[in-house]
């Protein structure tokens, strides 16, 4: 296998040669949102330590947290966790085999897209 | 023949001879994650926000710290998954294994963190 030359093999063909599609949109969204989630979910983690330690800590990481730019990171986390979790149960129904044709799939990700900006809204009208 | 069912035939025949561990891993803590999710959403969301004193007390009772504990362990576990399959995707290479390695240290690292800070604002 070493000698094999590997360097002037055709590719498959990948993102820029696909019109963009409902679903291939949707999925790639999933894969930035859960992956972008992990910052919100260390500024979370950091609060509760900074709570733990003592008030000045907590004077700190909750003045980051609470100020506007905070509250905007929080709010898109927000919004991507709703995302990543709706996407998440996409994903489950399509495991097992179910609506899978494109009618169904354009169904679900809209679904996922109008039904994420609602549980975002209901939550901070809740919150 | 007659005897071996159909999985039975088709287990280890793909060239990797394993490699549903992750998925099976993934799919677990996804379900798990969508039950605590919303509850750690609507404990957390009530929590931020207030005084220092109104948080401890908040985090001192059972049920907010539970969630919160469970949420950390299994989002870190999740997140050490999700990063590995986008690593595997688009990065090869000596750089796949120290950004697999630096991430499963900052995962168990921040679930770690959480839970002791957790136990130290619940007890």
């Amino acid at each position: 296998m070493a000698d094999v030359n590997r360097g002037n093999r055709p590719l498959s063909p990948h993102l820029q040669v696909y019109r963009p599609q409902l679903n291939s949109i949707t999925s790639i969204f999933t894969r930035i949102t859960g992956n972008a989630l992990l910052v919100g979910m260390l500024l979370i983690v950091w609060w509760l330590l900074a709570a733990a330690i003592g008030p000045e800590a907590f004077a700190t990481a909750d003045g980051v947290l609470t100020s506007w730019f905070g509250d905007l990171v929080l709010f898109l986390s927000l919004w991507a966790l709703w995302y990543h979790t709706l996407a998440g149960v996409q994903h489950l129904i399509w495991d097992f085999g179910h609506l899978m044709d494109i009618d169904s799939t354009d169904m679900l990700s809209w679904a996922v897209i109008g039904g994420s900006v609602v549980l975002t809204i209901v939550t901070v009208l809740v919150i | 023949m007659a005897f071996l069912t159909d999985r039975k035939r088709a287990e280890g025949m793909g060239s990797a001879k394993t490699g549903t561990q992750h998925a099976w891993s993934m799919k677990k803590s996804s379900v798990a994650l969508l039950i605590l999710i919303p509850l750690f959403v609507f404990t957390f969301g009530a929590a931020l926000g207030g005084t220092y004193t109104e948080v401890l007390i908040y985090y001192s009772r059972p049920f907010p710290a539970i969630v919160a504990a469970l949420t950390i362990v299994v989002s870190f576990k999740h997140f050490n998954d999700g990063f590995q399959t986008l690593v595997e995707d688009y990065v090869h290479g000596p750089w796949e294994k120290w950004l697999l390695l630096g991430m499963t240290c900052i995962s168990y690292g921040a679930a770690g963190v959480g839970l002791f800070a957790i136990a130290r604002l619940a007890l």
